[in-house]
């Protein structure tokens, strides 16, 4: 009969109005200020750098290798490298960003600096509350608000923190063994020779490879000689020689640096050619 | 005691213009009534918007507005000063006069249907003998100010709104005045207030309605489906199908001119409602005997307020109609209906007292309700669309 549609379907929202006020379920709204749903752990926005213990500054893991600011496609990263060194997470002295500002008002959210930062210190965060009424200062952000504790790391990456936590104490324990073997081994040579010592010190780098590679030369040349043919040194070249072993990123580091110049060297002869 | 609440507003008025010199009572005794109505429709307008917003949010599981005031009540306020605030922004090509009046007109001509509509006992503005024409001649020239706004905006929107809601309102104007006509029939009176003291006897505890009858009841539906497509609500919003139209006609309105349009909505849905409560639900009549306790003034702002929200209720419920099955349904349907009920009226009228009437009414209203609605209603059947391509 005609209307009984119309009967049905105000029938089915009384039935709505009244649900809504008897459960909760019936509800979808998240009311947002106030309440919010938890970020999917995948959930990423904009990077930041973490930092070790308490001390933002002393514990930055970010040794300004400039990878990040080259590989950045929309180039929002601007690192200036620092005059003097500090001890990083091993202990060895490393250089350190005196200035690292990213803007992310230019930020794409791409990760590729988290992806090919060799030293885990840069992560994105999930951070989302960025509005400001400064739309150029208020959007650039300085190392000192980019810097966040590894324990936040930990809060809103739990398994990824975990993973790279564990990956740097396996690195970490791998460098002390080593440091441990070398310790012996120089002070074997100490009681014969008393230069054990400099090695040690990045100051003597270019002793540290005569030392090292009488160790073990096959596995070491490499890194050397690709340390001293880009012009440009890098800290992960001089770790390589200097530090006894070569450490698993810093292995990958060496693998990329060198082929890159590599790749673009035979470019860069090839061109005047054609 | 009672009888004193019942008629507070009368004597409050009564009392402050016994401290006027007698020549100026009556002009000011209108004017205090006038303000009355000017201020309070818009009042009942703020709150009914805000129910408007929860109610629908519900029915669709939401919240609605809660942010302004505790549970959102104070949201017609900001409502009121973000619109009051507004640039008024009036097209270059526009006709100004014309497209400043149309929102006025619709405004004025709707708060006059008040005049005549008893809100209480003792509580109205003017008894008119003619008073159901009056709100009728004033409920018709909404229309003009429909057009004006429509035909004044220079829109292609805005003239394809007013020219869908003045067919609208025509054709739907016919079934509200035909439904109406049937209580004129039986009261043989065009007053209101007459009225409402026809209906204004009990039996057995139980009110004498005209819903309570098979010709009355009849009549109040279709005069509800024409009320409701009258004052352009949902499911009969197509002047407003902003799917379609943008806004319709008024789509070049912005700031309090739009404010405007949408009181005058909501203020032609209260006068709407007053009029069919007061034609088929006793006005301001209590619905039992025992509840004549309760003041006058209380029932009819009371359902006032139901039909509000059984309009609020509509419209969180069907979707808006084609403007053929508009049309349609207003000339095949209600029209037909309409003119039956007139027959059936007459026929109330002289058949005496007794069941008999009762049963022939009623089953030629059921008959035709379900004969006309199956078969002047049947969807019609399209063959497959052809098309030919100019040469």
């Amino acid at each position: 009969m005609l209307g009984d549609g119309i009967l049905k379907g105000l029938v089915e929202t009384a039935r709505n109005f009244a649900g809504s006020y008897v459960s909760k379920e019936r509800m979808t709204t998240v009311e947002y200020p106030e309440e919010r749903l938890p970020l999917p752990e995948a959930a990423r926005n904009f990077p930041f750098l973490v930092y070790d213990g308490d001390d933002w500054e002393k514990g930055l893991r970010c040794v300004a290798c400039q990878i990040c600011e080259k590989e950045c496609p929309p180039k929002c990263i601007y690192i200036e490298k620092s005059k003097d060194k500090k001890p990083d997470y091993v202990g060895k002295p490393q250089i350190y960003p005196a200035k690292f500002d990213i803007d992310i008002s230019v930020c794409m959210s791409c990760q590729i600096c988290v992806e090919v930062c060799p030293f885990e210190a840069i992560k994105m965060d999930t951070e989302f509350e960025l509005a400001t009424d400064d739309r150029f200062g208020g959007l650039l952000l300085d190392r000192k608000q980019l810097s966040r504790s590894n324990e936040y790391y930990h809060q809103i990456h739990p398994t990824e923190a975990s993973e790279v936590d564990a990956r740097l104490a396996e690195e970490k324990a791998k460098v002390e063994a080593k440091a441990k073997a070398a310790a012996e081994a120089a002070s074997a040579k100490a009681a014969a020779a008393p230069a054990a010592a400099p090695p040690a010190t990045p100051a003597a780098k270019p002793p540290a490879p005569v030392e090292a590679k009488s160790a073990k030369a096959a596995e070491v040349a490499k890194a050397p000689a690709a340390a001293t043919s880009p012009a440009a040194p890098k800290p992960l070249p001089g770790t390589g020689s200097d530090g006894t072993a070569p450490m698993s990123a810093e292995d990958k580091k060496a693998a990329e640096t060198p082929a890159k110049p590599d790749e673009g060297e035979p470019k860069a002869k090839g061109e005047p050619k054609e | 005691m009672t009888d004193r609440l019942d008629q507070i507003f009368v004597l409050l008025k009564h009392w402050l213009l016994g401290y006027l010199p007698e020549s100026w009572q009556t002009p000011v005794g209108v004017v205090i009534s006038v303000v009355c109505i000017i201020g309070l429709y818009p009042a009942l307008f703020a709150i009914t918007t805000v129910l408007e917003r929860k109610g629908v949010a519900r029915i669709q599981n939401r919240l609605g507005p809660n942010r302004v005031g505790p549970y959102g009540i104070l949201q017609p306020m900001a409502d009121g000063i973000k619109s009051l605030t507004k640039e008024d922004i009036v097209p270059t090509s526009a006709d100004a006069v014309v497209h400043f009046l149309a929102p006025v007109i619709l405004v004025v001509t709707v708060f006059m249907g008040f005049a005549v509509l008893p809100m209480g006992r003792n509580m109205v503005l003017v008894d008119m003998d003619a008073g159901l024409l009056f709100y009728f001649a004033m409920g018709a020239s909404t229309e003009l100010s429909v057009f004006m706004a429509g035909w004044s905006s220079r829109n292609k929107y805005s003239l394809l709104g007013a020219m869908r809601a003045v067919a609208q309102m025509i054709s739907y104007e016919v079934a509200l005045l035909l439904s109406s006509v049937v209580i004129v029939m039986m009261t043989g009176s065009l007053s209101l207030v007459k009225i409402v003291e026809a209906q204004n006897h009990y039996s057995y505890g139980f009110p004498h309605w005209f819903i309570f009858t098979p010709w009355g009841l009849a009549a109040f539906i279709m005069y509800a489906v024409a009320g409701t497509a009258e004052t352009n609500r949902s499911p009969f919003d197509l002047p407003e199908g902003e799917s379609e139209l943008v806004a319709g006609y008024h789509t070049e309105y912005s700031g309090f001119k739009f404010a405007l349009f949408f009181l005058g909505e909501y203020v032609a849905m209260f006068s709407i409602s007053a009029l069919g409560s007061t034609l088929f639900l006793g006005g301001w009549m209590a619905p039992l005997s025992v509840l004549q306790v309760v003041p006058s003034w209380i029932w009819f702002f009371g359902k006032l307020f139901v039909s509000m929200c059984v309009f609020i209720w509509l419209r969180g419920t069907l979707p808006r109609l084609r403007q053929d099955q508009l049309m349609n349904f207003a000339w095949k349907f209600v029209l037909p209906m309409c003119l039956l009920n007139l027959f059936v009226a007459g026929l109330w009228r002289f058949m005496g007292d007794g069941w008999l009437r009762w049963l022939v009414c009623s089953a030629i209203l059921i008959l035709a309700y379900v004969s006309i609605g199956r078969e002047g209603m049947r969807r019609q059947k399209f063959g497959p669309r052809s098309y030919r391509y100019a040469e």
